[in-house]
């Protein structure tokens, strides 16, 4: 059995099965990252090339580390420090890296749709990582990787995510995951941050972040992006905070054992109080720690492209 | 042509073998000090299973049981994709164990190199001895068994299946000729 994807661009095009393929490759690699010898031989000989047009931190290093855990050769490419800067267009700049034939390119770009932009023009894999306010696979698959291995299941959960729902990929591609899987996902967030008509993707559309968060299984907070449309969105960060932050206070109405996840980098203080970002229910480093091994499962499943010989 | 199917092992044959095999580790390794089965995923950990068992019952105590995958550790990702992930479990330390390493079947020898790799990756174990139910030959590789609970020979288009009961007991092994 191969996976049935050469590339991995968002889940929207993933099946309930696929999911489920890539969670449980992930759950067989998670054991190599508690070993003294964190490495296997999977990926010898194979080039991985992060290709990164937007700033990252957790992702782009949780890329590498998986990449290198399975032997492959990474290489990190940021627009900051590339041919990007001298006006090479996207198209260019991937044709070169395509020359030096790499097996994979992780992707992250400002604009929405361009990774399936160069997946419908190079021959290598392409996998997103995070393509403007449209996708981010990853992190919603290490989002239900985590919250499986904490509740053992994810079907007929109730996840609440709340924040800025418009410009956020982790939303859009959790949605889709979650829903996929059979979770009831409810969307909380100011009116100028919920974009109409979301409510067609199977979720119910709260403004009362109360209403999102009770009895709630889980309680997924987004990142306020303070350095994008902060200004024009909201009157200011305290209320924002006031109206749709997550405190002690509001967390009670969700079930006791709800978990607390956010994707990170978080502002403290703002859509997270620190009591509850460091308290009994966050599952935020679990998120991260995740993160490798399912990042790992990704990288796995492209490489192996489309079998020649059925097992 | 329709497929030809011979049980080539029964129950009691099985039986035999294992407790055989069980007997000749513990006289190999004069007793089960730093003794440990490791079975390789799927077949091999439901036989070193029921190796453990048997050597518990000769000698008074259960050597540690751990279980590979080595899906990871194959040479194969391009002619056969992404095959599914199954779990390592080595609940103990190999440093300085004396591994058995146990599988069901034994043919060109690919899955041992593998699984050795994969060992020698959780530590450095004293040594790596190896328990096969059948021996069916071709080998690609220079690696021979230690412990052999029955040489059947065999031509590559045929085909050896082990089947196991509920318990998951080796109950019967049959050659397949197609």
């Amino acid at each position: 059995m191969s996976f049935g994807h050469k590339h991995i661009l968002g889940i929207e095009h993933l099946s309930r099965e696929d999911i489920f393929q890539i969670l449980d490759t992930a759950a067989g690699f998670k054991e190599i990252n508690t070993r003294a010898i964190k490495k296997v031989p999977t990926l010898r000989g194979r080039t991985i090339i992060n290709l990164f047009f937007e700033a990252s931190t957790r992702t782009r290093t949780s890329f590498e580390i998986a990449g290198k855990r399975l032997s492959a050769d990474t290489v990190n490419i940021s627009a900051s420090s590339s041919s990007v800067v001298k006006g090479e267009t996207l198209e260019d700049t991937a044709r070169n890296i395509e020359a030096m034939h790499p097996d994979i390119i992780v992707m992250r770009h400002g604009a929405s749709g361009a990774p399936h932009y160069l997946a419908e023009r190079l021959d290598c894999a392409i996998v997103n990582a995070g393509d403007g306010a449209h996708e981010h696979p990853s992190q919603a698959l290490l989002d239900l990787f985590t919250i499986r291995e904490k509740k053992g299941s994810l079907e007929g959960l109730k996840v609440a995510i709340v924040g800025d729902i418009a410009h956020s990929r982790v939303a859009r591609s959790n949605l889709y995951a979650l829903t996929r899987v059979g979770a009831e996902v409810r969307l909380a967030g100011p009116g100028t941050m919920v974009p109409p008509g979301i409510e067609k993707l199977g979720a119910e559309v709260h403004h009362d972040i109360n209403d999102a968060i009770r009895d709630a299984d889980v309680v997924m907070m987004l990142r306020i992006q303070l350095e994008r449309q902060g200004k024009t969105l909201l009157p200011s960060l305290r209320e924002f905070s006031r109206f749709y932050g997550l405190n002690q206070d509001n967390l009670k109405l969700a079930r006791p054992d709800a978990l607390v996840m956010h994707p990170g980098p978080m502002n403290r203080g703002v859509e997270i109080a620190s009591s509850v970002a460091d308290g009994p229910q966050n599952v935020i480093l679990d998120q991260v720690e995740n993160g490798v091994a399912v990042r790992m499962a990704l990288l796995y499943l492209v490489a192996g492209g489309e079998a020649t010989e059925e097992s | 042509m329709p497929e030809v199917t011979t049980v080539i092992l029964n129950q009691a044959g099985i039986n035999r073998a294992l407790t055989r095999i069980a007997h000749e580790i513990l006289e190999h390794n004069k007793g089960t000090e730093d003794l440990v089965l490791i079975g390789i995923r799927t077949g091999g950990d439901h036989i070193a299973g029921d190796l453990a068992d048997r050597i518990a019952a000769i000698e008074g105590e259960k050597p540690p049981l751990g279980a590979i995958d080595i899906t990871m550790y194959r040479d194969d990702l391009d002619s056969r994709g992404s095959l599914p992930l199954g779990r390592t479990e080595v609940p103990f330390d190999v440093d300085g164990r004396k591994i058995v390493l146990v599988d069901d079947v034994l043919y060109t020898g690919r899955t041992i190199r593998a699984a050795m790799d994969a060992l020698i990756d959780l530590g450095r174990p004293r040594n790596i001895q190896l328990a096969v139910l059948i021996d069916r030959g071709h080998r690609e590789l220079p690696i021979r068994p230690d412990y052999v609970g029955r040489n059947v020979p065999t031509s590559r288009e045929e085909d050896v299946a082990v089947d196991f009961d509920a318990e998951r007991h080796p109950c019967e092994v049959r050659l397949i000729k197609p």
